[in-house]
């Protein structure tokens, strides 16, 4: 089947969509930003888009896309521009209703790496750190995960937890007192996952129209669990499509 | 002094004077005020407002042994670096954005064991600096727990005593400079900034000698008819320094945006010849220049035009 998207506009139409009926979106710059702004001019218009460097409600230029979470380009036309802390603490208050960010590692327990591949103190590939994704995973109501589906990326234990998931699985990140959030789904460039109820367990959920379940398993470094019946994710829609060309026409993200 | 040592940190600043006099002086005068095993903190934000002059001021003096903390650092950690400046870096992030991949030369150090970086979440240096700011020796929070972040850095957690919920305790930081850009200031060193606050109010109330740079120098009527504006009252600042294009080739809000073409230039550079490029670079754009006019020479009058418009379009 040949597809007429690339695999980081299907990403952000895919993370888009879980967006609908959210009031509002702790979003990173990048795939989660597009799809914010995607799913504001479509579906959800009520959503307000917060972002890290201290921005809310931006309204950004088309072409004019932000790089960091702090510059012009983010705070345009914003309701208010606040200072670093007080967005965070708004989310520790528990007004931020899902937060959007990626990873270099990601484990069947939707923990999140970015500081070191290898040991601590001798890493084989030293990472830029955590930035905001620790304090967005522990205190978003919920956190989507979206990343391009690598084996290399999806590892059965990260060797950092940057930022907490369920850590080991069932009810360890309770325990460990993050008593509010979690992750609820991944989008993949392969399809959409989420985490058994109890064991918080990766769990497969759809796959992305022409995507075989064999792909999956392939590029997932640990054993995910398929449940008997695997739904196809509606594909991508011109609409939605031409929306996300207008926001980024010289391809910069997508 | 621990970083948590609040009682210390009152007593260093009760040591000074906050009379309210004129603060102008020249970039060397005031980082001059820095010595050898210091902890800077940087304001601003990634390549956003920060301290650039006074960065490469503190360089050209040659300081050494220093602990550099910002909340999400971008390339003046590289040349802290390169230089063998810094024996500790204090942040949540270090690298220059995306586009640009990770930074060479924190690979480099990092993964041959010559770095000492302390890993925080960008809410726990948030939290650290709004602590000093506060005058206490932590904040509770519910960030970080539970995560490798709090195993490697100095947090605790206690049972709250109200709840018995986990809380994290992130501990207060007390730097002994503070390096701040902003848009306009009196002489006496009220400064007010435009567009985004960051964190630099909490940085500056937390450290022992704040220095600032601002675009521009106002007069104290101006202020006045502003107050609201104010994010810095003149008796926190020890030095002032009129330096338009201060933050230059990074983005001041109104009035100039992040040159992205230099980015690339300055990574593709690292790219082709190593983290050598880093000291040519410094030599070229610190060391080869002997003031902030000379270093804006080498940019161009019409780099600065292009970038200057290129914020017009975006906050007209």
């Amino acid at each position: 089947m040949t597809m007429d998207y690339t695999p980081t506009e299907l990403l952000s139409v895919m993370a888009s969509r879980m967006m609908k009926g959210t009031g509002t979106i702790f979003a990173g710059v990048g795939i989660p930003l597009l799809a914010a702004i995607l799913a504001k001019r479509t579906h959800t218009p009520g959503l307000t888009i917060v972002v890290e460097g201290g921005s809310i409600g931006p309204q950004v230029m088309p072409g004019r896309l932000p790089i960091s979470t702090n510059e012009m380009r983010v705070a345009r036309r914003a309701t208010m521009l606040v200072g670093i802390n007080e967005v965070f603490l708004l989310t520790q208050r528990g007004f931020l209703e899902v937060g959007f960010m990626g990873g270099a590692q990601i484990d069947r327990h939707g923990n999140v790496n970015t500081t070191v591949v290898g040991s601590y103190e001798k890493p084989k590939v030293r990472l830029p750190g955590s930035g905001g994704a620790n304090d967005i995973i522990s205190l978003c109501r919920r956190t989507v995960l979206v990343t391009i589906h690598e084996k290399r990326r999806f590892v059965p234990k990260v060797d950092f937890v940057t930022s907490p998931g369920f850590l080991d699985g069932g009810e360890d990140r309770r325990r460990s007192g993050l008593i509010f959030g979690g992750v609820s789904n991944m989008v993949t460039d392969l399809g959409m996952m989420g985490f058994d109820e109890k064991t918080k367990e990766m769990r497969l959920e759809s796959l992305h129209p022409g995507v075989t379940l064999d792909r999956v398993i392939e590029n997932t470094g640990f054993e995910l669990l398929i449940p008997d019946f695997i739904p196809v994710t509606e594909p991508p829609t011109q609409a939605e499509l031409d929306e996300l060309r207008r926001l980024d026409p010289d391809h910069r993200f997508l | 002094m621990k970083s948590a040592d609040f009682v210390e940190a009152r007593h260093r600043l009760e040591a000074k004077s906050l009379a309210d006099v004129e603060k102008l002086t020249s970039l060397g005068e005031a980082v001059a005020r820095i010595s050898d095993g210091d902890h800077i903190a940087i304001g601003g934000c990634m390549f956003t407002r920060t301290p650039l002059a006074l960065v490469m001021e503190t360089l050209r003096q040659r300081r050494k042994q220093l602990t550099i903390s910002k909340n999400l650092m971008c390339y003046e950690g590289e040349w802290f670096m390169a230089m063998d400046a810094v024996s500790n870096i204090i942040t949540s992030w270090l690298g220059i954005g995306l586009p640009w991949g990770i930074s060479r030369i924190l690979r480099e150090k990092g993964e041959s064991g010559q770095l000492k970086l302390e890993d925080w979440s960008h809410m726990g240096m948030g939290m650290r600096y709004r602590a000093g700011a506060m005058g206490i020796p932590f904040l509770p929070s519910l960030t970080m727990l539970g995560s490798d972040l709090a195993r490697v850095t100095e947090c605790k957690t206690m049972t709250c005593p109200f709840t018995g919920e986990q809380l994290n305790l992130i501990p207060a930081l007390f730097p002994d400079v503070a390096l701040i850009h902003v848009h306009r200031a009196d002489k006496y060193g009220n400064c007010q900034i435009d567009g985004y606050p960051f964190m630099d109010a909490d940085i500056a109330a937390a450290s022992t000698t704040v220095l600032v740079t601002a675009e521009e120098i106002i007069d104290e009527e101006d202020i006045r008819r502003h107050p609201d504006r104010t994010a810095l009252p003149g008796f926190m600042v020890d030095a002032l320094v009129h330096v338009p294009y201060g933050a230059f080739p990074h983005e001041m809000h109104g009035l100039y945006e992040a040159d992205f073409e230099h980015f690339d230039d300055y990574v593709e550079a690292i790219t082709r010849d190593g983290t050598s490029a880093i000291l040519d670079y410094l030599n070229r754009y610190v060391f080869g220049v002997d003031s902030h006019e000379a270093y804006l020479a080498v940019f161009g009058k019409e780099r600065l035009q292009r970038q200057a418009a290129a914020a017009m379009e975006l906050v007209g």
